[in-house]
């Protein structure tokens, strides 16, 4: 593993040479969506400029070149999972659509009344959501597995909620908000020895951690392009062949048929069965140079850089005594996420005020209100990091955070 | 120079300003209404901030009013300020007077009313907000569940 350059690479972001309010712009919400490197922001505009028209179908010269960059896009995501082959991959709007269409094309046609479905108390609500719909339509039960203390999912609990009844795990890779990194091999195991099927919420691990599908053994993931410097738009549903073969369509139209007659239509093979439609054609091209990219820094250099950029945030931060900080706090153990409350000061007005300062953090719940339930908050502010930032993103975050205490004129380490 | 929102020039320091965080420290009208006969509870999706509105309505007037709940110094202190102001108000002042003070945001929401922007108190206090959009439902929270409450007891009395 080779170390890489932060400084270096930001020169390839071209929107963080922005400044705001005459602050240089502080990115720190890089797990709400990342920042695009030249190399796919130019993609798309080639695509546009050269190779621009619909795939499948024409037999024209431009077509069968537009069709074998979307093709190629497909055997560039089987590669960067390692998966077993290239109709493995679904592309999606997103990860939210990825998840909707396990809960519709498997959900629906294999989950019964009494079955059951296991999550965890951090999952987002995309992975909440539509489980939470099923439950209602078919009358499966939902099971929540619960945190620990440390803000790990308590795994003796979980295996406990594991019956023969249980028929699909659907858990978090790692969670957005805590940052914490499930370890799902041992959790996709559990599951499979009572028969149970695994979907894995990769959003936030694919793009941070060297992902090996075939390794992992879940029968999905799902994860999006955005979060990983690929355009917006474009999400991906990985599954075992076997498993996507079996599944119904998820949407009707063109692309996804084989025979379309009035008596009787046929479904086209994987993965075209769940394309139905024109996909996304340019931001699936896009995401290739996204990928290029991180396999050309390395994804174990990725982790690293993230992790001495944690560790630099939880020693920083918690020399602030107005701060409370959640998460295992323990770079091993979690990601480059690091969510926080000030004492005092609601996270709403936490984000205003360091807004001011070129920060740009995330407050809310972030699409998690089990979470917060579980943590007893209704809101969090959160910093998330990836290959671009700097130790003084971090020191910007520090001194932006300090403001917070003058605006409201409190004491550091004071009360109201 | 160009004004940029929240600009250097008066910022954050602007918009929370002295008037704001008092009211924020120590609000009014906040706690539990025992003889309440209307409710009300306000939800902002956008960060899962609530808020409750119990108000005692009598001979067509606002006798007594209380708020609870959790949330940003915007709308903490937007409640605490509304309930003062509107505390022994007729409910066709209350009206006028939340319709007038979402005005100050750009916001109009078909009300006819006879007041001025130097009617709303110290409500007036939080027309800064209004360069923060993202702020602006903060700041309407607790209007909004009061306007919910009254329409939940003209609803019972018909």
């Amino acid at each position: 593993m080779t170390p890489f350059n932060a400084i270096d690479v930001r020169k390839d972001f071209p929107i963080l040479a922005r400044s705001f309010n005459g602050k240089p712009l502080c990115y720190l919400d890089s797990t709400a969506t990342t920042q695009k490197p030249k190399s796919v922001i130019d993609a798309l505009t080639a695509y546009y400029s050269q190779s621009n028209a619909n795939i499948h179908r024409g037999l024209y010269a431009l077509a069968e070149e537009s069709t074998n960059l979307y093709e190629g896009a497909r055997a560039r995501v089987a590669r960067f999972i390692n998966a077993a082959r290239p109709e493995e991959i679904i592309f999606t709007r997103n990860t939210t659509e990825s998840i909707n269409l396990v809960a519709h094309a498997w959900g629906r046609k294999n989950l019964k009344e009494g079955d059951e479905i296991l999550i965890t108390a951090m999952e987002h609500h995309a992975n909440f959501v539509p489980w939470y719909q099923l439950s209602k339509e078919k009358g499966v039960v939902l099971k929540v597995a619960p945190l620990t203390a440390a803000h790990t999912v308590d795994l003796d609990a979980l295996k406990k909620l594991l019956s023969p009844r249980t028929k699909l795990v659907a858990v978090t890779a790692m969670s957005n908000v805590l940052g914490t990194i499930v370890p799902v091999e041992e959790i996709i195991a559990m599951a499979h020895s009572v028969g149970a099927k695994v979907l894995i919420d990769a959003a936030q691990s694919v793009p941070h951690f060297k992902t090996d599908v075939q390794a992992m053994g879940a029968d999905w993931i799902a994860f999006s392009a955005h979060k990983m410097l690929g355009p917006t738009g474009i999400g991906i549903l990985w599954g075992r062949y076997d498993i996507l073969d079996a599944m119904d369509p998820f949407m009707g139209g063109g692309e996804m048929i084989s025979i379309v007659s009035v008596e009787k239509t046929t479904w086209a093979q994987v993965p075209q069965k769940f394309e139905a439609g024109t996909p996304n054609i340019a931001d699936a091209v896009a995401f290739v140079p996204a990928l290029d990219y991180l396999d050309r820094l390395g994804l174990d250099a990725v982790r690293e850089h993230e992790k001495e950029l944690l560790a630099y945030a939880i020693a920083r931060l918690s020399e602030n005594p107005d701060l409370k900080l959640y998460g295992p706090l323990n770079v091993e153990k979690q990601g480059g996420v690091l969510s926080f409350n000030h004492k005092v000061v609601h996270a709403h007005d936490v984000g205003t005020i360091v807004s001011e300062e070129g920060v740009a953090i995330r407050v809310g719940h972030h699409c998690a209100q089990p979470l917060m339930k579980a943590l007893k908050v209704s809101s969090t502010v959160r910093a998330s990091f990836y290959i671009y930032n700097t130790k003084a993103d971090v020191d910007a975050l520090v001194s932006a955070l300090a403001r917070v205490n003058q605006v409201f004129g409190l004491a550091s380490g004071g009360s109201r | 120079m160009e004004k940029v929102q929240g600009g250097a020039m008066g910022g954050v320091d602007e918009l929370y300003r002295e008037v704001i965080l008092d009211h924020f420290k120590a609000p009014k009208n906040r706690g539990e209404l025992d003889n309440a006969n209307a409710k009300a509870e306000g939800l902002n999706p956008l960060c899962g901030d609530q808020m409750t509105m119990a108000v005692f309505i009598d001979g067509g007037a606002i006798k007594d009013i209380r708020f609870d709940g959790h949330g940003c110094a915007i709308s903490q202190s937007a409640a605490s300020m509304l309930t003062a102001l509107v505390k022994g108000r007729k409910l066709s002042d209350v009206l006028g007077l939340t319709s007038t003070y979402k005005k100050m945001f750009g916001i109009n929401d078909g009300v006819k009313a006879e007041f001025v922007f130097d009617d709303l108190g110290d409500l007036i206090s939080l027309e800064g907000v209004k360069k923060y959009p993202a702020r602006i439902k903060c700041a309407l929270l607790s209007a909004n569940t009061l306007l919910e409450s009254i329409a939940d007891f003209e609803k019972k009395g018909a």
